[in-house]
């Protein structure tokens, strides 16, 4: 019973995380690179957005600040690794722990409190039926605008540069700025799902963000699981993702209902992404000693 | 047309690993030439290919094309004068999207990339008959990952996608050498075939002396950084697999230390 009680928070917290896999998606598949930057800016995103709600600012103008604040944090990582040379992955890293300190500035503490009691906004864990939908809403209009951005040809350039460097700039594509650009629009989404998760727990946390990576991760691989072979679409894709999250909150909600230590939760999460990450490896590799095995025996 | 003076490119210099690659090579191309490049390997083909298409820049030495010095111009603005196979079939196309989206990529080099949409149905229509012209059978398969496609049909997808906007220079590297022989006879003859209709200029690297041979109207052999024999016209033609042999061994004076080139 209490995990029915429990279900429908689990689905909008699913989906928040959703949005925030939505950018993991845009760097790690599209864009073919792994971005930590992702732990700093869903933190951003919700220190911009409770700042500024607590200063007055209305939620929907705030919620689009942390979008570009989210923006620019993807700008510095871009420039670090196209501008200085630095590989993706440790870019991320710096920004990351750039941004640590630039959301303690941000925010003035390590935490602050936005009570939906006191403050206008969109969505709150007091009316999560409430909540789902305005999350859903904000999730199909991330999707729509995504499919129309990836369908145009700055958005076909920002694919072929993930997909093959070398055949992008020979076709005359700024693979430097397509890579800029992807992170840019990924870290503005991760830092816009910020700002609702904010509201959603009616506070920002300097905490926040810590391994939100893994969390964005394990939501694409969910929900390629689940509806990859339904279709190749790239709404469809999208919309997989948002699934991905919202399994991965269910199931989370049901293992903390069984008991199960919730200081171990962390390192789960992890062990089971690292698992599906080796998945595609252990095929190739297993799989060739199968063919030969069947070769031998002939 | 392609003007490269005095181009010198050493890799890894001053450790014990240096190899000079390119050795002060000068070369002009006439508008319409197509030169095949010969020699074994080392002797710089690629690395003269990729100077031209902007991979790096040379330690010293200019590239012109058609007036414009192209020697600090990046990789991707100078490809709108250029057009490029790579000797890998999975380098010259994106694996994950479809054939009519790699075109419509293609389509737009030199171009800036805007807003609207990625590719129009009147596009898509022109694409039905350059693919038609292929004579794959990939007009019917527009929407199909190229990734799908045999390695010949990827180099014929590519080959279509550098000479569709009629490029200043095509530039071909080894680009039927990862293809079974009669693969490789069919993509050179759709080579030929677009060449010849887009009166393109064209330099393509080759290890095979009998292609080099019956292809283009120029000639020119390399070793060790160097060019060491530049044919053209009624001589070229009648060159022959020996006396290419000859002339290598006294230009360089060693012998071809190349097996693919004899037996391709």
């Amino acid at each position: 019973m209490s995990f029915i009680n429990a279900l429908p928070g689990a689905i909008a917290q699913g989906m928040i995380w959703g949005i925030m896999a939505i950018g993991v998606y845009i760097t790690y598949k599209i864009l073919d690179i792994a971005d930590l930057t992702v732990d700093g800016s869903i933190v951003t995103g919700a220190c911009v957005a409770a700042v500024m709600v607590y200063n007055g600012v209305n939620i929907w103008v705030a919620m689009l600040c942390a979008f570009i604040a989210g923006m620019l944090a993807g700008l510095l990582t871009g420039l670090f690794h196209t501008f200085m040379g630095i590989p993706a992955i440790l870019a991320g890293i710096l920004t990351q722990l750039i941004l640590w300190s630039v959301n303690l500035k941000i925010l003035g503490k390590p935490n602050l409190g936005i009570s939906a009691r006191e403050y206008a906004v969109a969505v709150t864990q007091l009316y999560k039926w409430r909540a789902i939908i305005v999350v859903g809403i904000i999730c199909v209009a991330i999707i729509a605008l995504l499919y129309w951005f990836f369908g145009t040809e700055l958005g076909a350039s920002l694919r072929a540069t993930g997909c093959n460097l070398r055949m992008s700039r020979a076709q005359g594509i700024n693979t430097n700025m397509c890579k800029i650009l992807g992170l840019m629009l990924s870290n503005g989404i991760v830092a816009l799902s910020g700002a609702v998760l904010m509201q959603y727990q009616g506070a920002a946390d300097i905490n926040m963000g810590r391994g939100a990576i893994v969390i964005g991760l394990a939501a694409v691989i969910i929900g390629e699981a689940l509806l990859g072979k339904l279709s190749s679409n790239f709404a469809v894709r999208l919309f997989s993702v948002i699934v991905g999250g919202v399994v991965y909150y269910v199931v989370y909600q049901f293992v903390i209902l069984l008991g199960l230590d919730t200081d171990l939760l962390k390192m789960l999460s992890a062990i089971i992404v690292a698992i599906f990450l080796a998945i595609p490896y252990w095929r190739k590799h297993f799989g060739r000693k199968k063919i030969t095995a069947k070769k031998a025996a002939n | 047309m392609l003007k490269l003076t005095n181009i010198t490119k050493i890799f890894n210099a001053s450790t014990v690993n240096e190899k000079v690659a390119l050795n002060n090579i000068s070369l002009t191309l006439n508008d319409g030439d197509f030169v095949t490049v010969i020699g074994g390997n080392g002797a710089g083909k690629s690395t003269m290919l990729n100077a031209v298409a902007g991979v790096w820049k040379p330690d010293a030495g200019r590239i012109v094309i058609n007036e414009t010095d192209i020697t600090d111009m990046p990789e991707y603005i100078r490809a709108k004068f250029l057009g490029r196979v790579f000797q890998d079939p999975m380098m010259g196309t994106a694996a994950d999207m479809q054939i009519e989206e790699n075109l419509a990529l293609a389509a737009r080099r030199g171009k800036p990339r805007t807003l609207r949409w990625a590719i129009s149905k009147k596009e898509r229509e022109t694409y039905r008959e350059m693919l038609a012209q292929l004579d794959l059978g990939l007009e019917d398969r527009l929407t199909t990952k190229v990734g799908l496609l045999s390695g010949g049909q990827r180099q014929a997808v590519a080959l279509l996608m550098a000479t569709m906007n009629n490029p200043q220079l095509l530039l071909l590297d080894e680009h039927t050498a990862a293809l079974d022989p009669k693969t490789a006879q069919k993509v050179l003859e759709i080579t030929d075939k677009f060449v010849l209709e887009g009166h393109l200029t064209t330099l393509m690297v080759t290890h095979n002396m009998r292609d080099a041979i019956t292809h283009g109207n120029r000639l020119i052999m390399m070793n060790a950084g160097k060019i060491i024999f530049d044919v053209s016209g009624e001589e070229k033609q009648k060159l022959t697999v020996e006396t290419l042999l000859e002339q290598f061994s006294k230009a360089s004076g060693t012998e071809f230390a190349n097996d693919r080139a004899l037996l391709g």
